[in-house]
């Protein structure tokens, strides 16, 4: 039994009809609730009938999430190991019809950005790969980690989903936390996006978190990709799967991210684009229904909207991210994935954190747990 | 007021605090300045142990105050045990706030691993201070395997809710012999005072501090809650009585006799 027996049972059309039949009653009675917010309430939070009370959210969700995580921000860096990769996503500059120069990291070059990496401050890095089973694999993955885990208190991927064998042997090296991004819930449409390459299974990257969960990882990243598919219905299902999650594998900590599509090599243009004012609507929902779960916003959104968004919701933001294999120690900007949108340095992000009255936490974890 | 003394230390302010969730290290200091604390709790995946010049523990250079690290973190006896080691050789204290909780939402702790690693931690010498439900026959056993005093929460760590378990806080006090130490929960000065007047020893306050919207002038908010329950306390409180005292009309007859 996993989540994809769950989501079998549940329809689409059949879901965004519940969400866009919501009305303002549900949402100010769900809004009314001191606690224990449902799916019922959830779908009022996204629906559009709850956009008048965008501001109610809002001030809701910051005063549950000081509560809950302080007024703190955590800080974290990717860092871009390949961009090879044999998928064909649609919407991706690594897609491997898209022509741009391929990088792998040596493992005499992954030093070199750790350095550059370290001397920005940053104590949690995330490794991000494309998929490529030859270039970047399992061993692959392996021998980075245990490059970068005595320079980091908390090490964390992006990359292919992986066997549950195989989560369990990284968690041995010091793996944290694993960012799993399903990038669309809609089965049927997920094969359009994803023609070619491992990552056409939908099942094998849906049951991710379950053996995420079964491999004992310390924290699950989820996310969809917003831009691909009606995000309200996405919002449901990803609501729905990480209520699942967090019942079976109770000991686990979830985290949800927002990353939105905007231009890029390959020019994709988003079928459902979403606007700022719901992003933050997406948001304070996420925050209302689920007081624990940690909220991520990257730097893909501009620097004046996160100086904003920071302090509606979100517990970990990035810093100074370069999308290139190799980008911190000597950047070219030739093989991104895509255009980081708040460009500024980690130094300018904490200080703007700290101007919001927030301390900027760059170490919560240790290696040694 | 009698001063409090757990292992070798003692206190002359029954409210002990915490560093998570300020909006700087600077407004910590301030706080946990302004609250008169001596005993101040320090998640250990915080701070950095390799560092002479870790923001937070430089912050908490304090006169009179002394370091408790917590393992906030870990999952299990094992975990807790290793990171435990680890903190007493780099930070020079074998003090220690034993925090398992397994579960990243709630928070609780989890008894079963906190007993195991107690008695290992107390067997090395190590001053333990156990967080743990207001359960009163593990707080017994943590007494039996040597732990220097229990810490029992009040309701779920920072949920502000004050002290929902106070009948079973209420048993743990009466049958303690170590001092008993009110953790989590605690959301104002008055259940704070609440905790002390009961015959808490001692009171453990962090969230309702660090989020207050002036957490400094809290803190001292929380100082004066934390002494007038002691005063109150040591003064012995009149009891509740819940009907009015007759004057004998049925055994007045006796004196008569």
């Amino acid at each position: 039994m996993t989540f994809y027996d769950e989501i079998k049972n549940l329809d689409w059309e059949e879901s965004k009809q519940d969400i866009y039949s919501k009305t303002e009653k549900d949402v100010l009675e769900a809004l009314n609730k001191s606690s224990n917010r449902t799916l019922e309430d959830f779908k009022a939070f996204v629906s559009p009938a709850a956009f008048p009370y965008l501001e109610s959210m809002a001030q809701l969700s910051q005063r549950i999430t000081q509560k809950r995580f302080g007024k703190t921000i955590q800080l974290y860096i990717p860092l871009y190991l390949s961009n090879e990769c044999t998928n064909g996503c649609t919407y991706c500059g690594f897609s491997h019809s898209n022509k741009i120069k391929r990088k792998t990291l040596t493992e005499q070059e992954i030093p070199e950005e750790v350095e550059s990496i370290k001397n920005l401050g940053f104590e949690h890095i995330l490794l991000v790969t494309g998929e490529h089973h030859k270039k970047a694999g399992f061993e692959y993955i392996k021998k980075a980690v245990q490059l970068v885990r005595d320079h980091f208190s908390l090490v964390s991927l992006e990359i292919q989903p992986l066997d549950e064998t195989e989560y369990l042997e990284l968690t041995k090296y010091g793996l944290n936390t694993v960012y799993i991004y399903q990038e669309t819930y809609h089965e049927e449409n997920y094969k359009k996006y994803h023609p070619t390459g491992k990552k056409s299974n939908f099942r094998y990257r849906l049951e991710t978190p379950d053996r995420l969960g079964k491999a004992g990882i310390h924290k699950i990243g989820l996310g969809t990709l917003i831009g691909l598919e009606d995000w309200r219905t996405e919002a449901l299902m990803l609501a729905k799967h990480l209520q699942y999650l967090e019942k079976k594998y109770w000991k686990t900590k979830f985290s949800i991210s927002f990353p939105r599509l905007r231009p890029h090599q390959g020019n994709f243009t988003p079928n459902f684009p979403m606007n700022e004012a719901e992003l933050v609507q997406l948001m304070t929902a996420y925050r209302l229904f689920n007081e624990n779960v940690e909220l991520s916003l990257s730097t893909r959104e501009s620097a004046n909207f996160r100086n904003h968004a920071m302090k509606l919701g979100i517990t970990t933001m990035s810093a100074g991210s370069k999308t290139e294999p190799g980008g911190y120690a000597k950047s070219t900007n030739e093989l991104e994935q895509f255009d980081v949108n708040d460009d500024r340095s980690p130094l300018a992000v904490c200080q703007m954190i700290q101007q919001n009255g927030y301390e900027a936490v760059w170490k919560d974890w240790s290696n040694y747990f | 007021m009698q001063p409090l003394k757990i292992a070798d230390k003692v206190f002359h302010s029954r409210l002990f605090t915490g560093t998570g969730k300020f909006s700087s290290n600077e407004i910590m200091k301030k706080s946990i300045e302004a609250s008169g604390s001596e005993l101040v709790t320090a998640a250990l995946k915080r701070v950095d142990l390799n560092n002479d010049n870790d923001d937070i523990l430089n912050h908490l250079k304090i006169d009179g105050v002394s370091l408790l690290p917590n393992t906030s973190g870990v999952r299990n006896a094992k975990e807790a045990i290793f990171a435990a080691q680890l903190a007493r050789e780099a930070l020079g204290t074998n003090w220690l706030k034993l925090e398992i909780h397994p579960d990243p939402r709630y928070l609780l702790p989890d008894g079963e691993e906190t007993l195991k690693a107690s008695e290992e931690l107390a067997k090395d010498g190590f001053i333990v201070m156990p967080y743990i439900q207001a359960d009163p026959v593990l707080c017994k056993k943590l007494e039996d395997v040597g732990t220097a005093s229990v810490m029992p929460l009040g309701s779920p760590i920072g949920s502000n809710q004050g002290l929902q378990t106070r009948r079973l806080l209420e048993i743990i006090i009466e049958q303690s012999n170590v001092p008993v130490v009110i953790d989590a929960g605690i959301g104002a000065p008055s259940h704070a005072a609440d905790a002390i007047e009961m015959g808490a020893d001692a009171v453990l306050v962090n969230t309702a501090i660090a989020i207050a919207g002036n957490p400094v002038e809290m803190a001292y908010a929380f100082k004066l809650g934390v002494e007038a329950g002691r005063i109150a306390y040591e003064s012995k409180l009149a009891k509740v009585q819940n009907s009015a005292n007759a004057s004998s009309p049925l055994t007045s007859f006796l004196s008569e006799l």
